[in-house]
Protein backbone atom coordinates (compact mmCIF):
# COMPACT_ATOMS: atom_id res chain seq x y z
CA UNK A 1 0.00 0.00 0.00
CA UNK A 2 1.03 3.59 -0.17
CA UNK A 3 1.59 5.77 2.87
CA UNK A 4 1.43 9.61 2.03
CA UNK A 5 3.75 11.39 4.17
CA UNK A 6 3.20 15.15 5.48
CA UNK A 7 5.26 17.90 4.74
CA UNK A 8 6.72 18.36 8.11
CA UNK A 9 7.88 14.43 7.58
CA UNK A 10 9.29 14.64 4.75
CA UNK A 11 12.57 15.01 5.80
CA UNK A 12 12.71 12.05 7.00
CA UNK A 13 11.64 10.00 3.91
CA UNK A 14 14.32 11.36 1.98
CA UNK A 15 12.00 14.57 0.33
CA UNK A 16 9.37 11.54 -0.71
CA UNK A 17 5.80 12.41 -0.20
CA UNK A 18 5.21 9.09 -0.50
CA UNK A 19 6.17 5.49 0.81
CA UNK A 20 5.28 1.97 -0.39
CA UNK A 21 4.89 -0.56 1.68
CA UNK A 22 4.00 -4.22 2.14
CA UNK A 23 1.57 -5.17 5.21
CA UNK A 24 -1.30 -6.50 5.61
CA UNK A 25 -2.43 -4.22 8.13
CA UNK A 26 -2.66 -0.46 9.37
CA UNK A 27 -0.55 -1.22 12.15
CA UNK A 28 1.83 -3.24 10.22
CA UNK A 29 2.05 -0.38 7.62
CA UNK A 30 2.91 1.73 10.49
CA UNK A 31 5.29 -0.28 11.96
CA UNK A 32 7.35 -1.20 8.21
CA UNK A 33 7.21 2.50 7.23
CA UNK A 34 8.77 3.58 11.09
CA UNK A 35 11.61 0.31 10.23
CA UNK A 36 12.75 1.79 7.40
CA UNK A 37 12.62 5.35 7.83
CA UNK A 38 13.04 5.44 12.40
CA UNK A 39 13.37 8.84 12.54
CA UNK A 40 9.30 9.30 11.84
CA UNK A 41 8.82 7.13 14.84
CA UNK A 42 9.11 9.69 17.47
CA UNK A 43 7.05 11.96 15.20
CA UNK A 44 4.38 9.85 15.36
CA UNK A 45 4.10 8.00 18.20
CA UNK A 46 4.52 9.19 22.00
CA UNK A 47 7.00 7.69 24.38
CA UNK A 48 4.64 4.80 25.45
CA UNK A 49 4.00 3.66 22.11
CA UNK A 50 0.63 5.42 21.27
CA UNK A 51 -0.17 7.59 18.35
CA UNK A 52 0.14 11.02 18.67
CA UNK A 53 -2.96 12.66 19.12
CA UNK A 54 -2.64 15.02 16.85
CA UNK A 55 -1.90 12.74 14.57
CA UNK A 56 -4.52 11.98 11.80
CA UNK A 57 -4.64 8.62 10.07
CA UNK A 58 -6.82 8.13 6.95
CA UNK A 59 -7.30 4.77 4.63
CA UNK A 60 -8.50 6.20 1.92
CA UNK A 61 -11.25 8.36 3.01
CA UNK A 62 -12.18 6.82 6.28
CA UNK A 63 -10.51 8.01 9.65
CA UNK A 64 -9.29 4.96 11.41
CA UNK A 65 -10.76 6.33 14.30
CA UNK A 66 -13.60 4.95 13.33
CA UNK A 67 -13.14 1.77 11.60
CA UNK A 68 -14.53 -0.99 13.97
CA UNK A 69 -10.73 -2.45 14.15
CA UNK A 70 -8.94 0.79 14.19
CA UNK A 71 -5.56 -0.13 13.48
CA UNK A 72 -5.65 -3.19 13.09
CA UNK A 73 -8.07 -2.93 10.11
CA UNK A 74 -6.80 -5.54 7.24
CA UNK A 75 -5.41 -3.51 4.36
CA UNK A 76 -4.61 -4.56 0.78
CA UNK A 77 -2.28 -3.07 -2.10
CA UNK A 78 -4.38 -0.72 -3.78
CA UNK A 79 -5.07 0.86 -0.22
CA UNK A 80 -4.09 4.29 0.49
CA UNK A 81 -2.86 5.37 3.86
CA UNK A 82 -2.91 9.54 4.58
CA UNK A 83 -0.58 10.42 7.58
CA UNK A 84 -2.31 14.46 8.42
CA UNK A 85 -1.06 16.62 11.73
CA UNK A 86 -4.78 18.14 12.55
CA UNK A 87 -4.47 22.03 11.93
CA UNK A 88 -6.77 24.42 14.47
CA UNK A 89 -5.48 27.37 16.81
CA UNK A 90 -7.33 31.08 16.93
CA UNK A 91 -6.77 34.38 18.29
CA UNK A 92 -8.60 32.47 21.21
CA UNK A 93 -9.16 34.34 24.56
CA UNK A 94 -5.25 36.15 25.16
CA UNK A 95 -2.79 37.21 23.03
CA UNK A 96 0.56 35.72 21.94
CA UNK A 97 2.36 33.56 24.71
CA UNK B 1 14.16 36.58 9.24
CA UNK B 2 13.34 33.99 6.38
CA UNK B 3 11.24 35.13 3.65
CA UNK B 4 7.81 33.93 2.38
CA UNK B 5 6.48 34.18 -1.10
CA UNK B 6 3.13 34.89 -1.94
CA UNK B 7 1.88 36.03 -5.21
CA UNK B 8 -0.54 39.09 -5.01
CA UNK B 9 -3.35 36.67 -5.77
CA UNK B 10 -2.79 34.61 -3.31
CA UNK B 11 -2.33 37.89 -0.84
CA UNK B 12 -5.33 39.76 -1.89
CA UNK B 13 -7.07 35.85 -1.65
CA UNK B 14 -6.70 34.84 1.96
CA UNK B 15 -7.51 38.52 2.92
CA UNK B 16 -10.63 38.88 1.22
CA UNK B 17 -11.60 35.22 2.63
CA UNK B 18 -10.81 36.76 6.28
CA UNK B 19 -13.45 40.05 5.42
CA UNK B 20 -16.41 37.67 3.98
CA UNK B 21 -16.28 35.18 6.98
CA UNK B 22 -15.72 38.39 9.53
CA UNK B 23 -16.85 38.36 12.73
CA UNK B 24 -16.19 34.52 12.20
CA UNK B 25 -12.31 33.58 11.69
CA UNK B 26 -11.40 32.33 8.03
CA UNK B 27 -9.61 29.24 7.51
CA UNK B 28 -7.11 27.32 4.34
CA UNK B 29 -4.00 25.62 3.21
CA UNK B 30 -1.37 27.58 1.40
CA UNK B 31 0.33 25.46 -1.72
CA UNK B 32 3.58 25.87 -2.89
CA UNK B 33 7.31 24.63 -3.41
CA UNK B 34 10.20 24.92 -1.56
CA UNK B 35 13.03 26.89 -2.44
CA UNK B 36 15.77 27.72 -1.10
CA UNK B 37 14.79 31.25 0.54
CA UNK B 38 11.87 29.34 1.42
CA UNK B 39 8.45 28.82 0.96
CA UNK B 40 7.01 30.00 -2.62
CA UNK B 41 3.32 29.89 -2.26
CA UNK B 42 1.49 30.04 -5.57
CA UNK B 43 -2.36 28.76 -4.41
CA UNK B 44 -4.41 29.33 -1.38
CA UNK B 45 -7.49 26.74 -0.70
CA UNK B 46 -9.91 27.72 1.07
CA UNK B 47 -11.77 25.64 3.93
CA UNK B 48 -14.48 25.70 5.75
CA UNK B 49 -13.88 26.05 9.99
CA UNK B 50 -15.36 23.33 11.94
CA UNK B 51 -15.80 25.38 15.20
CA UNK B 52 -18.92 27.30 14.61
CA UNK B 53 -19.20 26.68 18.37
CA UNK B 54 -16.76 29.31 18.86
CA UNK B 55 -15.66 30.71 15.21
CA UNK B 56 -15.02 33.91 15.90
CA UNK B 57 -12.26 32.69 17.98
CA UNK B 58 -11.41 29.50 16.56
CA UNK B 59 -10.83 27.71 13.63
CA UNK B 60 -10.40 23.82 12.37
CA UNK B 61 -9.84 22.16 9.35
CA UNK B 62 -11.63 18.98 8.85
CA UNK B 63 -8.65 16.21 8.20
CA UNK B 64 -10.65 14.53 5.55
CA UNK B 65 -10.53 18.16 3.91
CA UNK B 66 -6.75 18.24 4.64
CA UNK B 67 -6.54 14.83 2.69
CA UNK B 68 -8.37 16.44 0.04
CA UNK B 69 -6.36 19.21 -0.11
CA UNK B 70 -3.10 17.23 -0.37
CA UNK B 71 -4.51 14.93 -3.01
CA UNK B 72 -4.59 18.46 -5.22
CA UNK B 73 -0.98 19.52 -3.97
CA UNK B 74 0.18 16.54 -5.56
CA UNK B 75 -2.27 16.51 -9.20
CA UNK B 76 -0.39 20.28 -9.27
CA UNK B 77 2.82 19.02 -8.46
CA UNK B 78 2.86 21.46 -5.41
CA UNK B 79 2.94 20.67 -1.48
CA UNK B 80 1.37 21.99 1.51
CA UNK B 81 3.68 25.03 2.30
CA UNK B 82 1.37 26.18 5.52
CA UNK B 83 -2.17 27.59 6.27
CA UNK B 84 -3.48 30.98 7.03
CA UNK B 85 -6.17 32.03 8.97
CA UNK B 86 -7.70 35.95 10.67
CA UNK B 87 -8.08 37.15 13.64
CA UNK B 88 -11.46 39.22 13.90
CA UNK B 89 -10.72 42.05 15.66
CA UNK B 90 -7.33 40.87 17.31
CA UNK B 91 -3.60 41.38 15.98
CA UNK B 92 -2.04 39.65 13.28
CA UNK B 93 -0.02 37.59 15.74
CA UNK B 94 0.05 34.14 17.15
CA UNK B 95 -2.06 33.21 20.15
CA UNK B 96 -1.28 30.74 22.72
CA UNK B 97 -4.14 28.38 20.78
CA UNK B 98 -2.38 28.58 17.48
CA UNK B 99 0.76 27.75 19.41
CA UNK B 100 -0.24 24.81 21.27
CA UNK B 101 -2.63 23.73 17.94
CA UNK B 102 0.18 24.18 15.28
CA UNK B 103 1.63 20.80 14.33
CA UNK B 104 3.51 21.15 11.10
CA UNK B 105 6.93 21.53 11.39
CA UNK B 106 9.12 23.41 8.82
CA UNK B 107 5.48 25.40 7.25
CA UNK B 108 4.35 28.68 7.74
CA UNK B 109 1.28 30.12 9.75
CA UNK B 110 -0.39 33.03 8.10
CA UNK B 111 -2.44 35.07 10.44
CA UNK B 112 -4.47 38.26 8.88
CA UNK B 113 -5.93 40.87 11.37
CA UNK B 114 -9.18 41.86 10.55
CA UNK B 115 -11.16 44.73 11.87
CA UNK B 116 -14.51 45.87 11.98
CA UNK B 117 -14.74 43.59 8.72
CA UNK B 118 -11.35 45.07 6.83
CA UNK B 119 -8.69 43.18 6.48
CA UNK B 120 -5.55 45.07 8.02
CA UNK B 121 -1.88 43.52 8.94
CA UNK B 122 -1.06 39.92 7.37
CA UNK B 123 1.85 38.58 8.81
CA UNK B 124 3.60 34.93 8.64
CA UNK B 125 5.33 32.74 11.34
CA UNK B 126 7.17 29.35 10.64
CA UNK B 127 6.40 26.63 12.58
CA UNK B 128 10.19 25.51 13.64
CA UNK B 129 11.93 22.94 15.61
CA UNK B 130 13.30 19.64 15.59
CA UNK B 131 10.65 18.35 17.34
CA UNK B 132 7.02 18.66 18.76
CA UNK B 133 8.62 19.83 22.69
CA UNK B 134 11.06 22.38 21.04
CA UNK B 135 9.07 23.66 18.18
CA UNK B 136 8.65 27.53 17.86
CA UNK B 137 7.36 30.30 15.68
CA UNK B 138 9.31 32.67 13.69
CA UNK B 139 8.27 35.65 11.82
CA UNK B 140 8.87 36.03 8.69
CA UNK B 141 8.67 38.71 5.87
CA UNK B 142 6.07 38.47 3.53
CA UNK B 143 7.26 39.48 -0.23
CA UNK B 144 4.87 39.75 -2.68
CA UNK B 145 5.55 38.55 -6.53
CA UNK B 146 3.94 37.38 -9.54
Amino acid sequence: MKIFIPTPLRSYTEGKDAVEVGASSITEALDTLTQTHPELRKHLFTGEGKLRAFVNLYLNDEDVRYLPEKEQTAVSAGDTLSIIPSIAGGAGNGSRA
Amino acid sequence: MSILFLTQAVFDSIRAHGEATYPNECCGALLGRATDEGWRVVDAVRAGNTRSDSAHNRYSIAPIELVQIERKARQLDLEIAGFYHSHPDHPAQWSKTDFSEAHWLSCTYVITSVEKGKATLTNGFLLTGPNEEEKRFEQQTIRIED
